[in-house]
């Protein structure tokens, strides 16, 4: 009898998430979907707002990257005031919102890879559940686990020094920012009193990358074919093509390196990316207009930032990035558990921007905010931990917004994330008789390869137990198991 | 006509200027009442209620009740306590206050009393009113889902001419501020910041310079509850 598997929620990310995975007679896999089950909301009740309010309205879309909500709204609402597009601020204004920004990078890398990648990848998959957590690698791997706990709040401290707060600051305001960087509060980062400094950042996130690729030797096979398969993919890049998470232009590449989207300024990216609706989830699938529905898909995140710059402009950073590229021979990667290799190469490259910033003396400056002539949209697009995150507004002539539109990064990933669900399910459930919860997690895995993270996708919150359901073909429940 | 009158508030005696206000009379003497609609030198409007004291054994409101000889106050207890939180509840859930997105966030006298009074959780239901934002004004933004009627823009926003630029409309649960659509217009920027700065909450917002532009830790209640500074005035006297 055909059976269905129904995983939900999703585990050990944010957010409401569901996997069903539809099996045959002989127990193939003959469909898998990621489903998003929740419902934000957020561009339609901003509407009728004051722009000004929107960097820190929209921020509430996340707790773990709020900034990257912040600053991106912050970006689109710098064109209404007439303050530039990315590039038109004061120099005190852009250092300390990529200050901000780093911090952001730093911190959400940090939280994804230690406290819900390590688990996976320290006891294995298949491990027992009860053990598979960050209490689990605290008890294992106590430096590993209290490193990466500090390297969250290194981010989360510069977070507090630019935005006012950890979680929800206000600091990026239209055209510019509502603070500089004070010697006191400079100093906590460089002194090492309160907390690690930023040079012990750069080590520990040079060990971060040591300690995955000691585990990529031993694991190969996992690391390697997990969740591989072939896509374009798309970042913004610098105009001189090097990694830059805070500003830059459109760029793709497809699977075999060819640019398919040459670095198109992203306020027009309406010409290029639309958005497809599918029945059965709320998140959107967006799409390279060029390329069609079924074939314009695309990788956004750490795998694709490394896919589509030629360089990252911080020395270490860049040796890690050029010892990534020459493992697929200068091609790009497409294996989504090198999505981590990735991540840890931009928390590597965070801590070494945020050291260049914080030397920075115009982190001292006074000038913080610029205007100009009122214009009536504004699009910011960044570099969200998760990937590229658009925000578009339209506002009237009474400073309302009228028109709000989010294409979030874990948007962009859901065709991707579609795929890596598909093919872990069909490797790891076809043809088996029992499924356990082990086959399950690697469903898990592969989704946290891309995301932590799905809320802020649809526009909640929660660590939910795993509950697993088998349904037949008339949806009648055959087995119910919760851990 | 006596030079003063002698009132006792919380054990304390004190003197008091005849035909004062009990909460101005409390407030030179470094005793803090909580307040929301009355402001110093304002004539007041005994609107939000949460100035209440115990007057020989009755309470009142200390912003409209002058001071007589011998009263005797009590400005704290269990009862008056309760009263004023549940007063800055019911305004809380009465209107939309989403204090993560205001501009006032830091620097709003209700979300100021709330952390005072310790409002750690809602007793009454939200009404969650459907209310507008009026844009149309060229120096403020009126957003009805934050206004608690204080009448402090109606009280003391006045044009050179003595015109008043705001004014109430509607009845009961529809009551509404509106701002005079000739005199609104013609507002000067400094009065249209002076009606911001008045309006207690997020309700009135000035074009020109927004509330974020206040980074967090320098906002108006970031480091001190509210009602500290009349309270150092004590501390300045007794020490």
């Amino acid at each position: 009898m055909p059976k269905k598997i129904t995983i939900e929620p999703v585990t050990r990310v944010e957010g409401h998430g569901k996997v069903t995975i539809h099996l045959d007679d002989n127990m193939n896999v003959v469909q898998s979907r990621l489903h998003i089950v929740e419902f934000r909301g957020f561009e339609r009740f901003i509407q009728g707002r004051p722009y000004w309010e929107a960097p820190v309205l929209v921020q509430r879309l996340c707790g773990i990257c709020p900034v990257s909500h912040h600053l991106a709204a912050a970006k689109a609402i710098d064109m209404l005031v007439g303050a530039g597009n990315g590039e038109g601020l004061t120099a005190t204004g852009e250092k300390m919102r990529r200050l901000m920004h780093y911090g952001q990078i730093f911190q959400s890398h940090s939280l994804h890879f230690f406290h819900l990648v390590s688990p996976d990848l320290l006891f294995g998959i298949d491990a027992d559940p009860s053990v598979r957590n960050i209490i689990g690698v605290a008890m294992e791997n106590k430096d590993l686990a209290v490193q990466g706990v500090m390297m969250r709040k290194f981010g989360q401290e510069i977070i507090e020094a630019t935005a006012g707060k950890k979680i929800h600051g206000t600091g990026a305001i239209p055209g510019g920012i509502n603070k500089n960087l004070s010697i006191a509060e400079r100093n906590r980062f460089l002194d090492g009193k309160a907390f690690p400094n930023v040079d012990q950042m750069i080590e520990w996130s040079l060990g971060a990358l040591d300690f995955f690729k000691d585990y990529h030797k031993k694991n190969k096979d996992l690391i390697d074919n997990f969740a591989a398969f072939p896509s374009s993919h798309l970042s913004l890049v610098r105009k001189d093509g090097a990694l830059d998470l805070y500003h830059g232009v459109l760029r793709a590449v497809d699977a075999e390196g060819k640019v398919i989207l040459h670095d198109v300024d992203y306020r027009d990216y309406l010409d290029s990316i639309g958005e497809e609706v599918r029945s059965w989830t709320y998140m959107k699938f967006p799409y390279l207009k060029k390329y069609g529905k079924k074939n314009g898909w695309y990788r956004v995140g750490p795998l694709a930032r490394m896919n589509t710059a030629d360089f990252i402009p911080s020395p270490l950073a860049q040796k890690e990035f050029e010892q990534f590229r020459a493992y697929t021979h200068g091609k790009p990667n497409n294996m989504s558990m090198h999505m981590h290799w990735a991540r840890l190469i931009e928390i590597l490259h965070a801590a070494e921007m945020m050291k260049e910033l914080l030397h920075d003396p115009d982190l001292q400056g006074e000038d913080l905010v610029v205007t100009g002539s009122r214009q009536f949209e504004g699009i910011g697009l960044l570099e969200a931990p998760r990937g590229t995150l658009f925000h578009h507004y339209r506002i009237n002539e009474q400073d309302q917004i009228t028109m709000a539109n989010l294409i979030v990064s874990t948007t962009n990933n859901n065709e991707p994330m579609n795929r890596a669900v598909a093919s872990v399910a069909k490797d790891y459930l076809t043809g088996q008789e029992k499924i356990t919860e082990g086959m399950l997690n690697a469903v898990e895995v592969a989704i946290r390869a891309y995301d932590p993270c799905l809320s802020c996708a649809t526009h909640a919150l929660g660590k939910m137990p795993l509950e697993i359901t088998l349904l037949d073909s008339k949806d009648q429940i055959l087995d119910k198991k919760r851990n | 006509m006596k030079e003063f009158v002698t009132i006792t508030i919380d054990d304390q005696e004190i003197k008091a200027r005849p035909g004062e206000f009990i909460v101005d009379a409390a407030r030179r003497n470094g005793i803090y009442i909580p307040t929301l609609c009355n402001m110093p030198g304002v004539k007041p409007a005994g609107s939000c209620r949460i100035c209440t004291i115990n007057v020989n054994g009755r309470l009142m409101t200390s912003c409209t009740t002058p001071v007589a000889e011998g009263m005797e106050i009590e400005t704290i207890s269990k009862e008056i306590e309760d009263f004023r939180k549940a007063v800055v509840e019911l305004l809380l859930v009465e209107g939309n206050h989403f204090c993560p997105a205001c501009e006032k966030s830091g620097t709003c006298e209700l979300q100021a009393l709330g952390y005072r009074l310790e409002v750690m959780a809602p007793r009454f239901p939200y009404q969650f009113p459907k209310r507008d934002i009026d844009a149309g004004n060229p120096k403020l933004v009126k957003d009805h889902n934050r206004c608690v009627l204080c009448k402090r823009c109606i009280r003391t926003i006045l044009d050179e001419e003595g015109h008043h630029i705001f004014a109430f409309r509607y009845r009961g649960h529809q009551l509404q501020i509106t701002i005079d659509p000739e005199y609104g217009m013609n507002m000067t920027d400094e009065l249209a910041q002076k009606a911001a700065k008045n309006c207690p909450v997020g309700a009135l917002l000035y074009r020109g310079k927004h509330g974020f532009e206040i980074p967090i830790g320098k906002r108006k209640y970031d480091k001190e509850p509210i009602g500290s500074d009349i309270e150092k005035l004590k501390k300045v006297k007794t020490s």
